[in-house]
């Protein structure tokens, strides 16, 4: 659900295929059918945006028919515990929690603490417990620090009204199978099918396993959708299990490093938060904030001062606080989207574009182009002169003459970059598992590695300020830049960096084993605590090629995986409170008498033993009893309600995407109220919505989607010839009774629109699009595979000049999933007549906004 | 009725990559290979003018063959490869050699006879182009049916003979455009045989063909086949009536027109996938299953 | 015509490499597991150095090569049916999309190599059917005689400085196809497309292992109900001797674009130089016969 693996993850997919062979039941729910479909023993046709409805659904169908893995949820998920007297559910409120502002338009969050204390807030979130302002957002939030190891007040019955497995219950009563299939737009009977395959498969003998991708985490309540399957998979006991637990399928080669090494403005690596700019004291706050009293986020300071040695060595010491009053702060959102509103209001001066193409890979394409033009300088490192490069002389503004070359002012370097097969280094994918590559031959010309590129810019910064006396200068001048170089060009030591990410000890330089070994008192330098132990024992861990027949199923010696190689998280809870084994068939980790034992690394203290029981004044990971295993939560606990950590609400509720052809069928409360708008932007104009004036103009669902044959945003497969035969043509699928709708050929041309922008594709019509019955009438789906550009061997107009950039407020991802559109046949209009048919949307769209949204309860 | 399934209407066999020059060369080569049987017959009757005639225009009609042959090629250059091995499953290999060994001796005999040189050579070489001239005739009826065209591999039993007679009107109709009336009369009754003969192997093979024989009524075949019945007929009418000149042209262009009719034909039966799959799949149906095909609890062979 | 005579299922010209003949080796292609994912297209392009088959949006569901030819080796086919995927159960979509991956099927009598003037296009020692690019001189004979329509004429500019000026043509000229990767073979290694694949839809090795293992899969979905289920050119006793490289298909072959019962033209051919050389006589005796009713007028 959410992904389409068959089709962008083809050759992990394969071990679908094996399973499947092997008997497994493979369910797809997506609004297409596709390859993934093709290959499935179930297709469900779904609405794009519903995806909570079908999933609550999931779990009322799991708490009415008592089907969840009772001992399972009542030891190890936080359903016995008693939430405070003050919260209020959706339920209460209309579609709101307790503790709503709506001047600020954001939640204050305690009163969704567990009954008798404070909530410690999560990894990023915490220091909102110290003054709930600016934001930050809790990326692989792990969890809060609850202020004692166990949570005051619980009913081990689960019978209590407030405990979270009753507020459960209450929350879900309404999603019913009726509400799912007339919600989502499937059968009862399709949505049975699917619950009753998923209860049947799981529990003591059996496991199930969720596969998500960006069709679940590109709407703006992304977080809640994967958060209504951890919750699914929390009651079935999956978590923690072989054979269970949620597959996030990330959708580069490296994106999972780039958020565990990070490219995130919030976050140091290994999910550290950056310090807030607003006043919460220094250094002791900061890490009073951060140190979790309970859990193995206990050891924050141990993970920060290494990273700030690997960062600085010998200049940062206990007597500066290593360094902490230098780090930058972040003062509110500097997300890309935020960052856009700041380039058209002129405030940003220069912008590197390094491995993405944002003209066409992120959502309003036009008004990130508009953005560029309004900047002093930006630099552009790709393979290929890609859109986002070439934008000043070849973009459709170009072509309709909102932009003219000449009046551009912006100084565009385009630097060419080194492929993958032209460096050494390390993707870090799904599966958090590091892969060493190896450079096949050296780059050509002038084409350079990132890590060349950043590590000789720095030289030549450090070089011109190392006289400076600004004390903003001070990090760069102090930091630790000393790697070795070789060839010719003088490629910095991937393999350095790798040891650095990985940790030694500041003396002796030997290789750290783990993160258990990180001290704060300076004596370790580690650039990323999670990634520690991936350079033991000297050896490049990641480099490791057993191949999988020489192993058993899970493989530790292919590769390693973060943290410590261990494969699958939480494993301790494939074993029962006393640490046997659920079954033999799913036996995997257990308590052998001595120590945890098993095919994989425990996600456990080795030694503790399951009935151990941590005294009241236990710390951190020793806060943990022996039969909590989810020892990155402050109660050891999954939690089911999440009081902190989350910005939109302790439970995922249904809401309609930002744009959609209907309102909320349970609440007033049409969409997430705490999504985040750029309202009465002019640069991000929405389409009316559900019954306004002006809907019919863009009645449609519109998603956007990849294919097999391209890569994101094209760069890297619209410019490689075998690539681009295989799929020549941007196009969008529509169903015939669509075409014969709106009078769309198949092979023809389509122009669709939204009040952002028109583009054109080639008509494919298809039965693997579905008219659906939605609230009891026809709503139609309009897909788009989004990887089109105006340049290179096969160009066309981008997707994602449609999209809308209302974001998911936890994590700022863009709703590129559920939106709405019209569509007619033809070509679109071009040059000035483009504009005014934009502009001619757009006025409709104005006048039926009469009110601004944050008054209306939509 | 069967249902005839297709892939998007894709054809299934390619069409052949041949072009101008191959239907050309069916009528230059028939035409040579029947001039020097024609000669060499006429030289036994003691028609030493027919006999003369024959033997140039079947050394001319050899001669220029070749050329054709080597231009249609994808590498020109390469031509002598076709005589590396001699392969008798290629009709094309065989051909090649027929072609050398009857060309060769065709244009032997005939500057041997310009220049008055060595006779008992000459008349060994005339009598080698006798013996090769009508395999040369007939052996691309077989070049073009063994290959998966369906409407010439159907064809296959009508072609050699329809190829052969086409060689012989036309070997019989060039003479009658050259020699005298006086001298031609066995080549003008062999124009006229030889085109009814043309005419009715035609007509049989198109009934023959079944549905397939449509292409035969469209197209560019149907334009050919329309005009070489046309032209062989008024030819063949005209010579009857001792109209030696434009009766041979005639004919001649009919026979060349009627090559033209069966290489578009091919061309046109390769496209549309159901002249391929229906006799098939009719045939399969017929057998009670292809042999193509193993279904399930049917034991492998 | 000595591949006449062969013993059915024994790969014509084989034989004469005695010692150094080879286990036959070839692909089972299970399309029941294909994902579409086109990988093997271009694996064997990258592989084989083939350029670029034309930039054309086919509409044609996701299948935009559109056939096998000079310039497509492995051609993914995609077909789109309003049809379950099993016959038996309840609950499972009713719409299927089938994906298959085609390439040459390197016949046990293969039209293509028994017509080939130039002894250009031969049996390797692994049974497979290879054209020799440096003998090959464009005839294009084989290309007509295919009946899966396989080889075609490569028409690209040729690569410069390959050709003499004199009578040389400034295209390619010759024809090309699925070389089974001679050259990896030779190496020791599976052919590029059947590496590539991740679902081990191609499948390499010996014939005669892959014969057993498709009839073992062919069992398998028969017992789970898969509709239409069948092997393709895997029965020596079909019309081209059976196949090198066979498939399981999900529907009848023609709905993937192959001929349901193809038998190679050799088959015939015995009987066409007969009745060859019989009007040829007869052309002989009328010729010379044309002289009976007078040697002059």
């Amino acid at each position: 659900m959410g992904s389409n693996m068959a089709e962008n993850h083809p050759v992990g997919f394969q071990w679908v295929m094996e399973a499947r062979e092997r008997g497994a039941k493979v369910i797809h729910v997506d609004p297409r059918f596709t390859r993934t479909s093709a290959m499935a023993t179930k297709w469900v046709g779904i609405r794009a945006g519903a995806d909570i409805a079908f999933l609550g659904g999931i779990v009322n169908y799991i708490l009415q028919n008592e089907l969840h893995f009772e001992e399972y949820v009542k030891h190890y998920t936080n359903a016995p515990v008693i939430i405070g007297e003050e919260y209020a559910d959706t339920e209460d409120a209309d579609g709101l929690f307790s503790g709503w502002d709506p001047e600020k338009g954001k939640y204050d969050t305690s009163t969704w603490s567990y009954e008798g204390m404070e909530t410690h807030g999560a990894a990023g979130q915490r220091e909102e417990g110290f003054k709930p302002s600016g934001e930050q957002s809790g990326h692989g939030a792990h969890g809060g620090g609850l202020k004692q190891g166990e949570p005051p007040s619980e009913d081990p019955d689960l019978q209590h009204p407030r405990c979270v497995f009753q507020l459960l219950k209450k929350h879900y009563q309404r999603y019913t199978p009726e509400f799912v299939a007339e919600t989502c737009g499937v059968s009862v009977e399709d949505f049975l099918y699917v619950a009753e395959s998923l209860t049947q498969n799981s529990g003591r003998e059996r496991t199930s396993a969720f596969c998500y991708a960006v069709g679940w985490t590109q709407h703006t309540v992304g977080v809640q959708i994967i958060r209504t399957a951890a919750i699914i998979q929390q009651l079935l006991g999956n978590m923690g299990r072989p054979g269970g637990g949620i597959v996030a399928l990330r959708g580069h080669a490296s994106i999972q490093g780039s958020t565990d090494i990070p490219t995130l403005y919030n976050i140091l690596p290994g999910y550290l938060p950056m310090p807030h700019a607003e006043d919460y004291g220094g250094f002791d706050n900061y890490m009073q904030a951060n140190i979790a009293p309970t859990g193995w986020w206990g050891k924050f300071k141990e993970y920060w001062v290494s990273l700030m040695c690997a960062y600085y060595g010998p200049h940062a010491t206990e007597e500066n606080d290593y360094l902490f009053e230098h780090l930058p702060r972040i003062d509110e959102d500097n997300s890309a989207y935020w960052t856009l509103q700041q380039m058209l209001d002129d405030k940003v001066k220069g912008y590197f574009v390094v491995g993405e193409n944002p003209a066409v890979g992120n959502a309003n394409g036009k008004a990130h182009r508009l953005g560029f033009a309004k900047l002093d300088w930006m630099v552009v490192r790709d393979t290929v002169e890609i859109e986002s490069a070439s934008w000043w002389y070849d973009s459709p503004e170009i072509e309709s003459g909102e932009l003219k070359t000449e009046e551009i002012a912006t100084e565009v370097f385009f630097l060419p970059a080194a492929s993958h097969t032209e460096k050494d280094g390390s993707f870090t994918n799904t599966q958090r598992l590091l892969q060493w590559h190896f450079k096949a031959v050296e780059p050509k010309h002038d084409s350079r590695s990132e890590l060349w590129f950043y590590f000789h810019l720095g030289k030549r910064i450090k070089a011109k300020l190392k006289d400076s006396s600004e004390p903003r200068d001070e990090l760069v001048k102090l930091l630790r830049w000393d790697y070795t170089t070789h060839s010719e060009i003088q490629e910095p030591s991937a393999e350095e960096v790798l040891k650095e990410i990985g940790g030694y000890e500041v003396e002796s330089r030997k290789a750290l084993s783990g993160y258990k070994e990180l001290k704060a008192d300076g004596s370790t330098a580690c650039g990323c605590w999670i990634y520690s132990g991936c350079y033991q024992d000297e050896i490049n861990q990641p480099a490791r090629r057993k191949p999988h027949w020489e192993q058993n199923y899970l493989a530790l010696e292919w590769a390693w995986a973060w943290p410590a190689n261990r494969r699958i998280l939480y494993n301790r809870a494939s074993a029962d409170p006393d640490g046997n084994p659920w079954s033999e068939r799913k036996k995997l980790t257990y308590w052998n008498g001595t120590k945890w034992d098993g095919l994989d690394v425990p996600d456990f203290d080795e030694t503790k033993p399951p009935d151990y029981v941590p005294p009241d004044d236990a710390e951190g990971p020793d806060a943990i009893a022996g039969t909590h295993p989810f020892i990155m939560q402050a109660d050891g606990r999954s939690w089911l309600f999440v009081p902190n950590g989350v910005v939109d609400g302790p439970f995922p509720t249904h809401y309609e995407p930002h744009e959609s052809p209907f309102d909320n069928p349970l609440y007033s409360q049409r969409a997430n109220p705490r999504r985040q708008q750029h309202k009465n932007a002019d640069w991000d104009p929405y389409n009316p919505v559900a019954g306004e004036p002006g809907a019919d103009l863009f009645p449609h669902v519109l998603t956007t989607y990849r294919l097999t044959e391209h890569h994101t945003a094209g760069g890297m497969s619209r410019s490689v010839p075998y690539l681009a035969e295989l799929q020549p043509a941007m196009f969008c699928e529509v169903s015939p009774e669509l075409a014969a709708e709106t009078g769309l050929e198949h092979g023809g041309w389509a122009t669709i629109y939204t009040t952002r922008s028109a583009i054109e594709a080639r008509v494919m019509v298809t039965r693997r699009m579905k008219p659906l019955t939605v609230r009891g009438r026809t709503v139609h789906q309009v897909g788009l595979p989004y990887h089109w550009g105006r340049r290179l061997l096969t160009s066309g107009d981008s997707a994602n000049d449609l999209m809308h950039a209302a974001l998911d407020p936890n994590v700022h991802i863009m709703e590129a999933k559920a939106a709405t559109c019209g569509i007619r046949p033809g070509r679109r209009p071009r040059g000035k007549a483009l504009e005014r048919f934009v502009e001619e949307l757009r006025s409709h769209a104005q006048q039926s906004r009469q009110e601004p949204e944050e008054v209306r309860k939509t | 009725m069967t249902e005839v399934r297709s892939y998007y209407g894709h054809n299934v066999v390619k069409e052949p990559t041949w072009t101008w020059e191959i239907p050309v060369y069916f009528f230059t080569g028939g035409l040579g290979g029947a001039s020097s049987v024609l000669g060499f017959s006429a030289k036994l009757f003691g028609n030493e003018k027919l006999s003369r005639t024959a033997l140039y225009i079947g050394a001319a009609a050899d001669a220029v063959s070749a050329p054709l042959l080597i231009s249609d090629l994808g590498r020109p250059e390469r031509f002598h490869h076709m005589l590396r091995v001699f392969k008798i499953t290629s009709p094309m290999n065989v051909g090649a050699w027929v072609l050398t060994v009857a060309g060769g001796a065709s244009n032997t005999a005939a500057v041997l006879q310009f220049l008055g040189l060595l006779k008992p050579v000459r008349l060994a070489a005339e009598a080698v182009a006798f013996f090769f001239g009508p395999p040369l005739a007939t052996y691309t009826g077989v070049l073009v049916a063994d290959t998966a065209i369906p409407v010439w591999h159907e064809g296959r039993h009508e072609l050699p003979w329809l190829f052969g007679a086409g060689a012989a009107a036309s070997a019989g109709a060039a003479a009658c455009l050259f020699v005298g009336a006086d001298d031609c009369g066995p080549a003008r009754r062999l124009a006229i045989g030889a085109g009814l003969t043309e005419l009715a192997l035609t007509e049989t093979m198109e009934k023959r063909l079944g549905e397939v024989g449509e292409v035969y009524e469209h197209g560019a075949a149907g334009t050919f086949g329309k005009a070489a019945k046309a032209l062989t007929l008024a030819g063949t009418a005209l010579l009857a009536t001792k109209r030696h000149k434009l009766g041979g042209a005639l004919v001649c262009a009919g026979s060349m027109c009627m090559r033209w009719s069966v290489y578009k034909a091919g061309f046109q039966s390769a496209r549309d996938p159901k002249y391929t799959v229906k006799p098939q799949r009719e045939r399969a149906e017929r057998q009670g299953g292809s042999k193509a095909t193993t279904l399930p609890g049917r034991s492998a062979g | 015509m000595s591949a006449l005579l062969q013993p059915a299922g024994e790969p014509a010209g084989w034989e004469a490499y005695g010692d150094a003949k080879h286990q036959r080796m070839g692909f089972f292609t299970d399309t029941s597991v294909c994902i579409g994912c086109k990988a093997c297209e271009v694996a064997c392009k990258e592989w084989n150095v083939i350029p670029q088959d034309g930039q054309e949006w086919t509409g044609k569901s996701y299948d935009n090569t559109g056939e096998l030819g000079a310039n497509t080796w492995r051609h993914v086919a995609f077909i789109e049916q309003e049809k379950p995927l099993h016959t038996s159960s309840d609950g499972t979509t009713g719409l299927r999309w089938l994906m298959e991956s085609d390439v040459c099927k390197h016949c046990t009598h293969a039209g293509c190599l028994d017509v080939c003037p130039t002894g250009s296009l031969f049996r390797t020692e692994f049974g497979t059917v290879v054209v020799q690019e440096d003998i090959c001189n464009g005839c294009g004979y084989c290309v007509p005689a295919c009946p899966f329509g396989v080889i075609e004429k490569r028409h690209l500019p040729a690569t410069p400085g390959t050709l003499p000026a004199f009578l040389g043509k400034k295209e390619d000229g010759r024809v090309w196809k699925c070389t089974l990767c001679y050259d990896r073979l030779r190496g020791g290694h599976e052919p590029a497309c059947a590496k590539a694949c991740p679902t081990k839809s191609i499948q390499f090795g010996p014939v005669e292992e892959l014969r057993e293992r498709a009839d073992d899969r062919l069992a398998k979905l028969h017992a789970q109900d898969w509709n239409g289920a069948q092997l393709y050119l895997r029965d020596p006793d079909d019309g081209v001797g059976g196949a090198g490289a066979f498939f399981l298909l999900l529907d009848d072959p023609e709905v993937y674009g192959f001929p349901p019962d193809p038998i190679v033209p050799t088959a015939k051919l015995g009987e066409m130089w007969v009745n060859m050389a019989t009007a040829a006589a007869v052309l002989a005796v009328g010729i010379v016969g044309s002289f009976l009713f007078g040697s002059r007028e």
